[in-house]
């Protein structure tokens, strides 16, 4: 009996490299992905769409994707918004901050112990929009 | 007097791969080394205007790949209609000096330092060649 394969959610941080809340998009989706929900989640690198590479186009019009932002730019979003990708959830980094104001991160080499709870909140957000448990 | 523009760094920093790591910490040392040096978060290129679009006609640009789908130097060539001064490519610089694949996307293990500063001397020696010819 074949078994219907499920998509897999497309996590897509911005990973910009201006700021450390770039750094944390990129290690809440690794939490994501490798840690709290390695069988619902994959990630892709956001500039083959900034490229349109038309593999990653596909994949994120077949599968259900949630972007996490770090400033206001939304590149992440942007990107999907402009290649029509299924987008089911947004992490903006901002509202984790506004959420946790005592947490500090450190800088984009080395968000620190602060940013590192940052962005295991912002992987949990992700768990909260896929509906598994963290 | 003519004024010379700074240098444009654009990394990949690929969430997908190893080397995307390695583009992307290896170019932000540098952005903190040198201030001769500026970036732009490579998404910027589609979610943002036209300031960003011509970022890389205002500033002679290295692009710094992770891969041979090298992202960083088709967005600079895609947005601002120009090609890089200047195209380093982890994956290659991995096979010429024979090191091994790095194992983590999420962080720079210390066995994988010598690619790094491999990588930043490269930088280093393209950006001192862009800046003498501009």
């Amino acid at each position: 009996m074949s078994e219907k394969k499920r998509s897999k959610y497309i996590i897509i941080p911005c990973s910009g490299i201006g700021k450390a809340l770039g750094t944390i998009t990129r290690r809440a989706t690794y939490i994501a992905t490798e840690e709290l929900l390695p069988n619902d989640t994959d990630s892709i690198c956001l500039p083959l769409l900034t490229i349109e590479d038309e593999e990653a186009v596909r994949k994120i019009r077949q599968n259900p994707c949630i972007t996490v932002d770090g400033c206001v730019a939304q590149c992440a979003k942007k990107n999907v918004e402009h290649h029509h990708g299924k987008l089911k959830g947004e992490i903006k980094i901002l509202d984790v901050i506004r959420e946790n104001p005592k947490l500090k991160p450190r800088n984009v080499l080395d968000i620190g112990p602060d940013g590192e709870k940052l962005a295991r909140k912002a992987a949990e957000k992700v768990v909260k929009i896929v509906g598994g448990k963290s | 007097m003519k004024i010379k523009p700074k240098i444009g760094l654009i990394s990949c920093s690929g969430e997908g791969l190893s080397e995307g790591m390695v583009s992307r910490v290896a170019t932000r040392r540098i952005l903190e080394e040198r201030d001769d040096v500026v970036t732009i978060c490579l998404p910027l290129f589609l979610a943002g205007g036209q300031e960003e679009r011509d970022f890389a006609k205002n500033n002679p640009c290295i692009t710094v790949d992770g891969c041979d789908k090298m992202c960083a130097a088709k967005g600079v060539e895609m947005y601002g209609k120009i090609h890089p001064k200047s195209s380093i490519v982890i994956s290659e610089i991995m096979e010429k000096g024979k090191h091994s694949r790095p194992t983590s996307k999420n962080r720079i293990e210390p066995e994988d330092e010598k690619l790094v500063h491999e990588t930043m001397k490269i930088i280093n020696q393209e950006v001192d060649r862009v800046k003498e010819e501009e």
